[in-house]
C-alpha cells in the first residue's frame, strides 16, 4: 500500500471534508429554475408583484420605463401600473413608508430589489409556498422555511391555507411537511405557476442588465474563439524556425 | 520617403531619449529561454490584469460614491443605468479573482521551477511585496459596495489588528477612523484603493520587471542560458523576447481572456465565490450575518487563523504564514533550482504544500466545526512544515545534476518517472483498449471519413 503516500491521503481528507460539513439545521429548498426570457412570464410576474407586494415592497432599484421596455409592456399596461400617481421614470417605490411598515407589522418590510441575488430564486420559490397556520403568531400565519416571519400570508386568497404535519424527532415535535387545509380561487398547480412568474420577475429585477449580458455573451465566445486559432497560428507561424 | 522621415524622427527622439535602446534592451534583444511552457504565461496575463483593473477602475471612480449612505446603491446605479456599467463592474470583481488566480499560479511556477533562487532572491522579494500590496488593495476594494459581507469582512480583518500588544485597541480605531467601521473608513478605504495602493504596486511592478530583466528568466531546467554563447555573445538557448515571446503571450491573452469573458457573461457570482450572495444586502451594523467569510482568496490565510485557539497566536500564525514566503530563498539549502533534478524530499513536500493550501482555502470558506477545525490545523501545520523543515531536507535530498543545455517545454509522457507517473501510463492503456474507447474512436473516424469524402466532392468541378 506504498501508493497511500501523504499526499494521497491529503488528498483524501481533503475530498472526504464536505461530508463532515452536511448541515442538519437547513431545510432543503424546492428548485426553481428561473426563465428570464420568458417575456410574458415576466410580464404576469410583474403584474402579480404590482397587485399583491408592492403596497408593502418596494423595488427602489427598479424604473417603470426600464422594465416596460426590457419585458416588452404595452403602455396601457404600463399606466396602469403606474396608476396616474407615479412617472415612468420612477422608481417602483412602495406606498408604505417604513416607519408605518414597523408600526404595523414590528419591522419594515425589506426592499425587494436584490432579493434574488441575495437570497436566491429557490429561496423565494419555496418561502412564497411555504406558509402554514399557525395560532400562536399574530397574523395567524408561519413560514417553514422563515421561522417566525411578520408576513403575514398575502396570497392566501389565491393559494388557499396550508397546516402543517408533525413528526417527532428525538421527542420533540418538528415539521414534516405541509398539507392543505382550505383551497383557494386558484388550483395548486396554478398558483405554483403564479410564484414562478413573480420569482422569474424578480430574477430579473436583481439584475435588468442579464437580459442584455446573456445575449451578447454567444458573440464573445465566438470571437474569442476565433482569436485563439488565429493568434496560435499566429505563434505557429513565427516558431516555425525555433528548434 | 516615409520610412526615411521615419528613421530622422527616430534618430531625433534617440539623441534625446533612449527608446530604441530601450526597446532593444527589453524587447528585441532580451534574451529569453527558448522552452518556457504554460506555466510562464502567468507574468504577463497578471500586467494584463493590472491593466484590466486600473482601465475599469478609473471608469467604476466616475460613478461611485464612496459614501455609507449612497455607496451600495451608486454601485447598482453602475449596474443599472450607466452604460456598459454592469460590463465595467463585472470586468473589475472578476478581475479581483482573476488576478489572484494568475497571481498563486505565477508563485506555483517560482516555487516548481526555483525561480526565487540565487541570482533571483531580490525579484522574489518584490514579487511578495506585490503579492501583500494585492491583498491590501483587494482588501479595501471589497469594502466599497458597502454590502453586508463588505461590511463584517472589514470588521473581522481590522479588529485582528487589536490583537497587537499595548496598542491594539487605539491601532485599529486609528485604522478605522471610528469604533467600528463606518463612512470614515469607507472615505479612506476608497482613497487608498484608488490612488495609493495601485501607485504603489505599478511602482514595484517596475522594480519586479528591471530586477527581471537585470539577472534574465529562468525557465523549466532552472539552468543559466547565459552560460553557453555563440560568438556573437547571445545565449545558445536564448530567443528575442519580441517577437517570439510577444506573439506566444498573445495566444496566451486569447485563451485567458476566453475564459475570463466565459466568467462575466456566464457567471460573474462564480457561485457565490467572486460575488458573495449577502453582498447584495446592504450593510448593517445591527446585523451580524450568520456566517462570516472572507472571499475566496484569502480563505488559506483566514482557515490559518481560526486553526489557532488563541485570537492573539492567530493573528502571529497568519502574519507568518506571509513571513516565511519572504524568506523563502534563504530556506532552500539546495543549488538545484528545477523541481525535475530536485530529489524526492522537495518534490513530495511541494505537492504536500500545494495540497495543504488548497485545503486551508476550502476549510476557510466553510464554517468552523470541530472537525473542520482540526482538519485546519494538520493542514497549517503542513504548511508551516514545508518552510521550517525545508533547510533540513533540501541539504539531505539527492538532487540529479542538471543537463548543460535547454530540454523540452513540458517532458513527454513516456519520459517520465515515478509511481504516479507509471499509474498514468496504466490508465491511458487500460482506457484506450477499452470497448468503449475503440466504438468512439469507430465513430470518429466514419464521421471523419464523411467530412473529408464531402469536402473533396466539394472542391472538385
Amino acid at each position: 500500500m506504498r501508493i497511500l503516500s501523504y499526499p494521497v491521503l491529503l488528498c483524501l481528507l481533503v475530498l472526504a471534508s464536505p461530508l463532515a460539513f452536511a448541515s442538519a439545521t437547513d431545510r432543503p429548498l424546492d428548485s426553481h429554475d428561473a426563465d428570464v426570457f420568458d417575456k410574458a412570464s415576466l410580464r404576469r410576474g410583474a403584474e402579480t408583484y404590482v397587485t399583491y407586494c408592492q403596497s408593502c415592497h418596494g423595488l427602489k432599484l427598479m424604473r417603470y420605463s426600464r422594465m416596460a421596455r426590457d419585458l416588452g409592456m404595452g403602455d396601457a399596461v404600463l399606466q396602469g401600473m403606474l396608476r396616474g400617481v407615479a412617472k415612468p421614470s420612477d422608481s417602483m417605490l412602495s406606498a408604505m413608508t417604513a416607519s408605518d411598515g414597523e408600526h404595523w407589522f414590528g419591522v419594515a418590510p425589506p426592499d425587494l430589489s436584490l432579493v434574488a441575488r441575495a437570497r436566491g430564486a429557490d429561496w423565494i420559490y419555496s418561502y412564497l409556498r411555504g406558509f402554514y397556520m399557525d395560532d400562536s403568531r399574530p397574523n395567524g400565519v408561519n413560514n417553514f422555511y422563515y421561522p417566525d416571519v411578520a408576513m403575514p400570508h398575502v396570497m392566501s386568497g389565491l393559494q388557499g391555507n396550508l397546516r402543517p404535519v408533525m413528526h417527532k424527532v428525538n421527542g420533540v415535535d418538528v415539521i414534516d411537511h405541509l398539507e392543505r387545509a382550505t383551497q383557494g380561487h386558484v388550483k395548486e398547480a396554478e398558483f405554483d405557476t403564479i410564484v414562478t412568474d413573480l420569482v422569474n420577475f424578480l430574477v430579473y429585477v436583481g439584475e435588468p442588465s442579464q437580459l442584455e449580458r446573456l445575449k451578447l455573451g454567444k458573440w464573445v465566445m465566438l470571437i474569442m474563439i476565433l482569436l485563439v486559432i488565429l493568434f496560435r497560428r499566429l505563434k505557429d507561424e513565427y516558431w516555425k524556425d525555433v528548434h | 520617403m516615409m520610412r526615411n522621415c521615419g528613421n530622422k524622427l527616430m534618430a531625433w527622439v534617440d539623441e534625446r531619449l533612449p527608446v530604441t535602446q530601450f526597446v532593444r534592451e527589453h524587447l528585441t534583444r532580451y534574451y529569453a529561454p527558448k522552452n518556457f511552457n504554460v506555466l510562464y504565461f502567468f507574468g504577463s496575463l497578471a500586467l494584463l490584469v493590472l491593466v484590466n483593473q486600473i482601465l475599469t477602475g478609473v471608469f467604476l471612480a466616475m460613478n461611485y460614491k464612496p459614501d455609507a449612505a449612497t455607496a451600495f446603491d451608486s454601485v447598482e446605479y453602475i449596474m443599472r443605468d450607466v452604460n456598459w456599467g454592469w460590463l465595467l463592474r463585472y470586468l473589475h470583481s472578476t478581475g479581483a479573482s482573476a488576478f489572484f488566480i494568475v497571481i498563486y499560479l505565477h508563485m506555483f511556477r517560482a516555487l516548481f521551477y526555483g525561480s526565487y533562487k540565487n541570482p533571483r532572491e531580490l525579484l522574489w522579494l518584490f514579487g511578495m511585496v506585490l503579492f501583500v500590496l494585492l491583498m491590501a488593495e483587494a482588501f479595501m476594494g471589497y469594502l466599497l459596495p458597502w454590502g453586508q459581507m463588505s461590511y463584517w469582512g472589514a470588521q473581522v480583518i481590522i479588529s485582528l489588528f487589536s490583537a497587537v500588544p499595548v496598542i491594539g485597541d487605539d491601532l485599529a480605531t486609528w485604522i478605522r477612523g471610528d469604533f467600528v467601521v463606518a463612512d470614515a473608513t469607507l472615505n479612506r478605504f476608497f482613497s487608498l484603493h484608488v490612488v495609493a495602493v495601485p501607485l504603489l504596486i505599478v511602482g514595484i511592478v517596475v522594480l519586479h520587471v528591471m530586477a527581471l530583466h537585470h539577472v534574465g528568466s529562468n525557465n523549466p531546467d532552472g539552468i543559466d542560458i547565459k552560460k553557453k554563447k555563440d560568438e556573437k555573445g547571445i545565449p545558445l538557448d536564448g530567443i528575442p523576447f519580441h517577437p517570439y515571446y510577444t506573439v506566444k503571450d498573445l495566444y496566451g491573452v486569447a485563451v485567458f481572456l476566453l475564459i475570463f469573458f466565459w466568467a462575466i457573461f456566464y457567471a460573474p457570482e462564480m457561485g457565490g465565490m467572486f460575488l458573495e450572495p449577502p453582498n447584495f444586502e446592504p450593510a448593517n451594523a445591527m446585523k451580524t450575518p450568520d456566517h462570516i467569510a472572507p472571499v475566496w482568496y484569502f480563505t488559506p490565510f483566514y482557515s490559518i487563523l481560526r486553526a489557532v485557539p488563541s485570537k492573539s497566536w492567530g493573528v502571529v500564525a497568519m502574519g507568518g504564514s506571509l513571513v516565511v514566503l519572504f524568506i523563502l530563498p534563504w530556506l532552500d539549502r539546495s543549488s538545484v533550482r528545477s523541481v525535475r533534478y530536485r530529489g524526492a524530499y522537495y518534490r513530495n513536500a511541494l505537492w504536500v504544500f500545494v495540497l495543504c493550501f488548497i485545503g486551508l482555502g476550502y476549510l476557510g470558506m466553510r464554517p468552523a466545526t470541530p472537525v473542520a477545525t482540526l482538519m485546519a490545523r494538520v493542514l497549517a501545520l503542513g504548511y508551516f512544515c514545508f518552510f521550517v523543515l525545508m533547510p533540513l531536507y533540501t541539504r539531505l535530498d539527492r538532487d540529479r545534476t542538471p543537463p548543460e543545455r535547454l530540454t523540452e517545454a513540458v517532458i513527454p509522457l513516456e519520459q517520465r518517472e515515478g509511481r504516479g507517473w507509471d499509474f498514468v501510463r496504466w490508465a491511458i492503456d487500460r482506457g484506450q483498449a477499452s470497448p468503449l474507447y475503440t466504438r468512439i474512436m469507430g465513430h470518429y473516424n466514419v464521421l471523419l471519413e464523411q467530412v473529408r469524402a464531402y469536402y473533396f466532392k466539394a472542391k472538385k468541378p
